[in-house]
């Protein structure tokens, strides 16, 4: 199995997934860096995605679409905030408009990458997605966070197993 | 992004902005099964009327209360649904970046097979 961990923090609104590959940090980073390479994983196959720009370096801009299989094309971007080759790399993740400018109605996504080696010719790689921030949301909200989002899901699942 | 998740991150947003808060996922556990008016609901925690009520606007923006008129009454009832798809959309999150991996991985051994070659 290739994803070794995953962890899921209401509190961060972020989502950690953990995996390793038997390849050198080299290799793994080519899979972010090569955009003829991320167009292979990016979308599942029923929404390939097709990168029509790609700047990885601090404040450049990656832009891409994804095929559906009705012919819809939903446009999106990459704002690239780090990148240290091959071991780090942090983009915020927006959809846009079709003139690819970002869609700014939409919330964006913040994705750390972090590609280190992991001993005997295997590479470990962390992908920690983190939703809109808790400052974001006060703004929708108009309200102060009391409590962070602390135990959130954990209570959805209570609620609902206490329902069920 | 996926189109899966693309119709909902807004209502994700809200449903997780408006869980953050105890008093709130106070209202959405007993609105679970009590048929209480906002007024009923106020009488449970240490603050105004007002403050609940916006408690409740809150929640029914985020999709996980709605008001239902019984006979000349209104009651706050939990959308149990919508608290369904909220926990759901953390898990195809994670399928999503699951599926991204698998084919990570594919087109890793695909290219070390060929320089073995």
């Amino acid at each position: 199995m290739t994803v070794t961990a995953v962890r899921k923090d209401p509190q961060a609104l972020s989502l950690t997934l953990e995996a390793e590959f038997d390849a050198s940090p080299e290799r793994v980073w080519q899979l972010w860096s090569d955009p003829r390479q991320l167009e292979r994983w990016w979308g599942p196959p029923t929404y390939p995605a097709t990168f029509t720009k790609h700047e990885l370096e601090p404040g450049g801009r990656v832009e891409y679409h994804m095929t559906g299989p009705e012919g819809d094309q939903p446009h999106a971007y990459w704002e690239v905030q780090e990148v240290h080759p091959p071991n780090s790399l942090v983009v915020r993740d927006g959809f846009a408009n079709e003139d690819g400018s970002p869609d700014t109605e939409m919330p964006t996504n913040e994705i750390q990458v972090t590609i280190e080696d992991a001993g005997a010719g295997r590479t470990r790689m962390s992908i920690v997605s983190i939703f809109p921030s808790t400052e974001a949301m006060e703004q929708v909200l108009g309200l102060g966070m009391e409590e962070g989002l602390t135990l959130a899901v954990g209570q959805i699942d209570e609620i609902l197993a206490e329902n069920a | 992004m996926v189109v899966l998740v693309q119709i909902a991150p807004p209502d994700f947003d809200r449903m997780f902005g408006a869980l953050a808060d105890h008093t709130r996922r106070d209202i959405v556990r007993r609105a679970i099964d009590s048929e209480e008016g906002i007024a009923e609901l106020a009488s449970h925690y240490p603050m105004s009327f007002a403050a609940v009520q916006k408690h409740v606007a809150v929640l029914e923006r985020a999709g996980l209360v709605t008001k239902q008129r019984i006979g000349r009454r209104k009651v706050v009832r939990t959308n149990v649904e919508g608290l369904r798809v909220t926990r759901r959309l953390l898990d195809q999150y994670e399928e999503m970046w699951r599926g991204r991996i698998d084919r990570m991985t594919q087109l890793v051994n695909e290219y070390t097979r060929e320089t073995d070659r």
